[in-house]
C-alpha cells in the first residue's frame, strides 16, 4: 500500500527542474508566493450534485481556514468560490482564470468526473495542486492521473466493493444491477461484481437505464423477475431516490434487498428513513460515529442547517491537510506541499492513520452502514448504523501501474 | 417471457398516461394560441412543489392538493398571460417559445434557490397505498389510479372540446379568431382561460406524479422534451392525436425498456423524425 | 428585405455594416490585452457557434434546435484526431469541420423537407441521437469526456501552447468563417435565401429551387458550427457531454436572438453577453439560472430585435 518509494527521485528531479527555472534565488526560510495561501472551490452550487457537495463544500472550506487560524506560516489564507455547473469547459476556464490571474494555489472538491479530469491537467501544468472531494472516477488515479492531484475522499470502487462484500457475507449471494447508462454506473457495477464473484456470489443480471431515468417500474419489474436477492442499484442522487422509492411502491423490498453503490447521506435525507430503511450503504464518513466526527459536524450543522456529507467533511479534512503540509514544508511551493501531504498520514475526525500514495489517491477506512427505520432514528439526522469498519487494504485497490507515477 | 413482456405493457400505459395528460394541456394551449408552451414542465413541477407545501406547511392532504393545486397553479399561469404571453400574439411562434422557455428557467431557478436539488418525498395517500397481485405483475394501487383518473380527465377534456357548445367555440377560434370575435364571443378571455386550462392540467399532472417520483425542481424539464416530441408525433394541437400519441408511446417506450433499455430515452424521438418524415403535420394532424 | 433576388445595396446599411464590422474587429484584436485570453477565445468560439446559427435563422428563417449536434461531433472528432491519431491540429479541425459539414448533409436533406416548428424538432430529434451515440461509444469517454487534447502547434512552427499564439489562431479562424459567412449573406445565393424567408411559394414560382438553397444553407451553417466545435476542443483542451446536450442548442439561440438575429455582428454580441454571463457569475449559484431566464423574457417582450438590432434602429433613426 505504501509506495512513497518513488517520490525522492521524483521530487529531487522536479525540484532541481524547479530550481533552475521557476523559484527565484531567495534563502528566506518560509515562502509563501504572492504572500497569500489562496483556495478556490470549485463546486457544483445549483446542479445534481449541489447538496452533496455545493454551497455546503464552500462553507467546510471556510470553516478549516478559520480553524487553523486564518494564516499559514504568516500569511492570509483566502477562500473563493465558484460554480462548475458540472461543465468541463466552464471548469477549465475558472480553473484557468484562477490560476493566471488569481494566484489560486489550490483547487479543492470538483464535483462530478468529468470537471475533475479537465482541470487536473490545467493545474498540473501549472504546478497547482487539486483537492478533489466530490469525484469518484477511478481513472483520476489510473491513467489520467497527475503528480499535482489529490483525491481524498472515495472512488466508485471503495463504494462498490465494501458494499458487495458485506451484503455477500450476510448472505445476499444472487445479485442484479439496475446501472446508470455513463462510465460511473457501468464501472459501480464492474467493481461490484468482481467483489461479488470474488466473495462466492453470483451475477444472474443487469439493466442499463439511460441516465437521468424518474421512472423505474419497468427496470424494477426485470430485477423481480430475475429472483436476485439483491438490486444493486449502480447509479446516483435523484435516480437512486426514485428507484429506491419505487422499488418500496412495487413492493419489492418483501422479498428482495436494495444496495445503494453509489448513496450520500443528502440523498437518504430527501428519501426519508421510512422508505429507505434497512439499506446497506459504504460511507467515508457518518457525521454520529464518534465523539470527534460529532463534534465538528455539529459545529458544521451550526452553520449549514445541514450535517455534512462525506464529500462536504472530506474538503474540510483535505484542506487542514493541505494547510499542516504548506506549515511542516514552511512553503506553498506545489511540489514540496505534494510530497508533505504524501508522506504524512492523515489523523483527524474524517480518518485515521489515512496515507495519501504516489497515485494521489487517500487511502483511508470506509465504513460499511444500514439505514435505520424511523423507530430507530432517535433524534434528527440519526440516519446511520456503522455495521462495519473496512479497513483501507479492503476498501481501496493497489496503486494502478497504469498511472505513470507508480513504479512497476 | 409473456408473463414479463405484459408486465412491461402494462406499464408502458401507466407512463403512456401520464404523457397523454400532460400532452393534453400542451395541445390545447397550441391549438388555439399557436403558442409552445415550454413553461408546461415548469408548471407540472409547479404543480408537484405547491402540493408538497400544501402538505408541509398547511397540512393538506393529497385530496386537498388535487383540486386546489390546478386552481393555484392555472390562476399563476392566468397572470403570467395577461402580463406578459398576450404581448406576442400574432408574432412567429418562435417568440412564444423563447418567452416560455425564460419563464421555466425562472421558476427553476427560483425553485432550486429555496429548496435544493434533491428535493422532497410526497407520501401516498393512506386510502391508495397497497397493491393487488395481478398474476404477471404486481400492480400498486396508487398507478391504478393514475391510469384510471388520467384517461377519465383525458376523455372529458376530448368531449368538452369535440362535443359541446364551449368546444366548438374553442375549435371556431382555433380557425377563425377573428370571425369568432365578430359573433360576438369573447375571444382574448378565452385565450386567457384556455391557458390556465392548460398550465392546471400540467399541474394536475404534477400532483398526480408527486407520490411515486421525488419532487424536485427539475422534475419538469426531464419530462418536457418527451411531452414535446409526443405532441408533435401526434400533431400539433391535435386533442385526439395527443391522447393516443401518448399512450402509443407510452408502450413503445416500455418495450423499448425491455430489449434495448439504453435506448428508451432516444426511441422517442427516433419514432419523431420518422413520423415527420413521413407525414408532414404528424400523425392525427391537419396538413397545412 | 424585398423577396427580389438582385437589388443594389442601399448606403446606409453598407456604412453601418462597415462600422460594425470594424468594431467587432478592433475588440477581437484587442481583447487579449484587456480580458483573460482564455475566456475571450472562448467567446470567439461561441461567436462563429451563434453567428453559423444566424445564417440560417437570421436569413433562411429556419430554426434548428440541434445545432449542438454540429459543434459537438466536430469537437470530439477534432479532439480524437489530434489526440489519439496524433495529426497536426490543421488537419484536426478540417476533420472536425468534415465530418460536421457532412452529418449537416445528412440532417439537412432529411429535416429541410418541413419548416417551421416542425423543422426545429426533426433536428433536435436527429441531434438527441447524436447525443445518444456519444454516450454509447467508449472513444467519447461518456460522462468523463474526451480530456488532455493537446492545442499542438500551427502550420508545424508556432507552438499553440502559449494564450496569447492560441488566441490570434483561433481569431483567425474565426475572422475566416465569419467572411465566409458575410460573403455568403452578401452574394446573389444570400438574397435568394432571404427571398425564401420571406415568402417561399413566391420563391419557388420565380424557379428557384427552394430546397437546393435551403440545403446548402444548412451544410454551410453545419460546417461552420463544426469549426467552432473544432477550436473549442482545442482552446479547452475536451470534449464533454454538454457540448452535443440540447442545452447547447438551447443556448446558441438565446445568444442569436439576444444579439440581433439577422445582423451579422448580433450573434457575436449575444455569445459575448452569455459566456459572460456564464463565467462571471458563477459565484451566484442558481441565481444565474433565474438571472438567465429574465434576460430571455425581457429580451422577448421588450428587445425583440436584439441589442446591435436596437442599436441599429437607433441609429437609422438620429441620423
Amino acid at each position: 500500500m505504501n509506495c512513497t518509494t518513488l517520490l525522492p527521485r521524483h521530487i529531487a528531479l522536479v525540484a532541481a527542474v524547479a530550481a533552475l527555472t521557476a523559484v527565484p534565488p531567495s534563502t528566506a526560510a518560509a515562502q509563501v508566493s504572492n504572500d497569500v495561501v489562496k483556495v478556490g472551490v470549485l463546486t457544483d452550487m445549483t446542479g445534481a450534485y449541489s447538496d452533496l457537495a455545493g454551497p455546503g463544500s464552500v462553507v467546510a472550506a471556510q470553516m478549516a481556514a478559520e480553524d487553523f487560524g486564518g494564516k499559514v506560516l504568516g500569511k492570509p489564507i483566502v477562500i473563493i468560490s465558484a460554480d462548475h455547473q458540472n461543465k468541463a469547459d466552464i471548469a477549465s476556464n475558472v480553473a484557468r482564470k484562477w490560476f493566471d490571474e488569481q494566484q489560486v494555489d489550490a483547487i479543492a472538491d470538483l464535483v462530478s468526473s468529468s470537471t475533475a479530469l479537465a482541470v487536473m491537467p490545467v493545474a498540473a501544468e501549472k504546478k497547482r495542486i487539486t483537492l478533489l472531494s466530490g469525484p469518484g472516477s477511478t481513472p483520476i488515479e489510473g491513467e489520467k492521473c497527475t503528480a499535482y492531484n489529490v483525491h481524498y475522499t472515495y472512488n466508485t470502487y471503495s463504494m462498490a466493493a465494501g458494499t458487495g462484500r458485506a451484503v455477500v457475507q450476510q448472505g445476499g449471494n444472487s445479485w442484479f444491477f439496475i446501472t446508470a447508462d455513463y462510465v460511473f454506473g457501468k464501472s459501480l457495477q464492474g467493481d461490484t461484481a468482481k467483489v461479488v464473484t470474488a466473495s462466492g456470489g453470483k451475477i444472474l443480471g443487469d439493466v442499463r437505464a439511460p441516465f437521468p431515468t424518474t421512472d423505474f417500474s419497468s427496470y424494477l419489474l426485470q430485477a423481480q423477475a430475475s429472483g436476485a436477492k439483491i438490486i444493486g442499484l449502480a447509479n446516483a442522487g435523484a435516480d437512486t431516490i426514485n428507484a429506491i422509492k419505487q422499488a418500496n411502491e412495487f413492493g419489492l423490498t418483501k422479498k428482495q434487498n436494495l444496495a445503494g453503490l453509489l448513496v450520500f447521506l443528502s440523498d437518504i435525507h430527501s428519501l426519508g428513513l421510512s422508505t429507505a430503511k434497512g439499506m446497506y450503504l459504504t460511507t467515508a464518513f457518518y457525521w454520529d460515529r464518534d465523539e470527534e466526527s460529532r463534534k465538528w459536524s455539529k459545529r458544521f450543522f451550526e452553520r449549514h442547517k445541514k450535517m455534512p456529507t462525506m464529500v462536504q467533511a472530506g474538503v474540510y479534512s483535505e484542506l487542514m491537510h493541505y494547510f499542516k503540509a504548506i506549515q511542516a514544508a514552511k512553503t506553498d511551493d506545489a511540489d514540496k506541499v505534494m510530497a508533505k501531504m504524501k508522506e504524512t498520514p492523515v489523523n483527524d475526525f474524517f480518518a485515521k492513520n489515512g496515507k495519501i500514495g504516489p497515485d494521489g489517491l487517500h487511502r483511508h477506512d470506509m465504513f460499511l452502514a444500514q439505514v435505520k427505520s424511523p423507530e430507530e432514528s432517535k433524534y434528527a439526522w440519526d440516519y446511520y448504523k456503522i455495521a462495519k469498519t473496512i479497513p483501507a487494504s479492503d476498501a481501496f485497490e493497489p496503486p494502478d501501474p497504469s498511472c505513470p507515477l507508480v513504479k512497476k | 417471457m409473456v408473463q414479463a413482456l405484459s408486465g412491461q405493457l402494462l406499464i408502458g400505459l401507466i407512463n403512456g398516461s401520464f404523457y397523454a395528460l400532460l400532452s393534453l394541456g400542451l395541445a390545447v394551449i397550441f391549438g388555439l394560441l399557436n403558442v409552445v408552451n415550454f413553461a408546461h414542465g415548469a408548471q407540472y413541477m409547479l404543480g408537484a412543489f405547491v402540493a408538497w407545501m400544501g402538505m408541509q406547511y398547511l397540512g393538506l392532504g393529497y385530496w386537498w392538493a388535487l383540486i386546489l393545486t390546478p386552481l393555484v397553479v392555472g390562476l399563476l399561469a392566468v397572470v403570467f398571460e395577461r402580463l406578459f404571453l398576450r404581448r406576442l400574439y400574432g408574432l412567429d411562434p418562435l417568440y412564444g417559445l423563447l418567452l416560455t422557455f425564460g419563464a421555466a428557467l425562472v421558476l427553476e431557478g427560483i425553485f432550486q434557490n429555496i429548496f435544493g436539488i434533491s428535493g422532497n418525498s410526497y407520501p401516498v395517500p393512506a386510502l391508495l397505498q397497497g397493491g393487488s397481485n395481478l398474476g404477471f405483475m404486481y400492480l400498486p394501487r396508487y398507478r391504478g389510479w393514475v391510469v384510471v383518473v388520467s384517461m377519465a380527465i383525458c376523455f372529458g377534456s376530448w368531449f368538452v372540446i369535440e362535443k359541446t357548445r364551449l368546444g366548438a367555440y374553442l375549435r371556431a377560434g382555433t380557425e377563425k379568431p377573428l370571425l369568432l370575435q365578430g359573433f360576438g364571443v369573447n375571444v382574448p378571455v378565452m385565450f386567457t382561460l384556455t391557458y390556465g386550462f392548460g398550465a392546471a392540467l400540467a399541474a394536475f399532472a404534477g400532483v398526480m406524479a408527486a407520490p411515486i417520483y421525488q419532487v424536485t425542481p427539475l422534475m419538469g424539464s426531464n419530462v418536457i422534451m418527451v411531452v414535446f416530441a409526443v405532441v408533435v408525433i401526434g400533431g400539433m394541437g391535435s386533442i385526439v392525436g395527443s391522447i393516443v400519441t401518448g399512450l402509443g408511446l407510452g408502450l413503445v417506450e416500455g418495450l423499448t425498456k425491455f430489449y434495448y433499455a439504453p435506448a428508451s430515452d432516444v426511441i422517442v424521438f427516433v419514432v419523431m423524425a420518422i413520423v415527420l418524415l413521413v407525414r408532414p403535420a404528424g400523425l392525427f394532424g391537419k396538413a397545412q | 428585405m424585398s423577396s427580389v433576388p438582385v437589388l443594389p445595396v442601399p448606403r446606409v446599411r453598407r456604412t453601418w455594416e462597415a462600422w460594425s464590422y470594424a468594431a467587432l474587429f478592433t475588440v477581437g484584436f484587442m481583447a487579449p490585452w484587456f480580458v483573460y485570453p482564455v475566456f475571450a477565445m472562448n467567446v470567439l468560439c461561441l461567436a462563429l457557434f451563434a453567428s453559423a446559427f444566424n445564417l440560417l435563422l437570421g436569413y433562411a428563417g429556419l430554426l434548428s434546435f440541434g445545432h449542438a449536434a454540429f459543434l459537438g461531433s466536430a469537437a470530439y472528432v477534432t479532439g480524437q484526431a489530434v489526440k489519439v491519431w496524433g495529426l497536426p491540429v490543421e488537419l484536426g479541425i478540417l476533420a472536425g469541420t468534415a465530418v460536421a459539414a457532412l452529418l449537416g448533409l445528412l440532417f439537412g436533406v432529411l429535416a429541410i423537407r418541413r419548416s417551421g416548428i416542425y423543422f426545429a424538432m426533426i433536428t433536435l430529434g436527429f441531434a438527441q441521437l447524436v447525443y445518444f451515440l456519444v454516450v454509447q461509444m467508449s472513444w467519447t469517454g461518456g460522462e468523463d469526456g474526451l480530456q488532455g487534447v493537446p492545442r499542438g502547434k500551427a502550420l508545424g512552427l508556432v507552438s499553440l501552447h502559449d494564450n496569447l499564439s492560441m488566441y490570434y489562431f483561433v481569431f483567425a479562424l474565426f475572422m475566416a468563417g465569419f467572411w465566409l459567412i458575410h460573403r455568403t449573406i452578401h452574394s446573389p445565393f444570400g438574397h435568394v435565401l432571404r427571398a425564401i424567408r420571406e415568402n417561399e411559394p413566391r420563391a419557388l414560382s420565380l424557379g428557384y429551387d427552394v430546397n437546393r438553397y435551403k440545403l446548402l444553407a444548412f451544410v454551410i451553417s453545419a460546417g461552420l458550427s463544426g469549426l467552432a466545435g473544432s477550436m473549442k476542443v482545442l482552446v479547452i483542451q475536451s470534449a464533454t457531454l454538454s457540448d452535443v446536450h440540447w442545452h447547447r442548442s438551447g443556448a446558441v439561440v438565446l445568444m442569436t436572438l439576444l444579439g440581433g438575429m439577422g445582423t451579422p455582428v448580433g450573434p457575436s454580441v449575444g455569445a459575448l453577453l452569455v459566456v459572460a454571463l456564464e463565467n462571471y457569475m458563477a459565484s451566484y449559484g442558481s441565481w444565474v439560472t433565474v438571472i438567465t431566464g429574465g434576460v430571455f423574457m425581457t429580451c422577448v417582450l421588450a428587445f425583440r430585435k436584439g441589442i446591435v438590432g436596437e442599436i441599429k434602429e437607433l441609429v437609422k433613426r438620429w441620423f
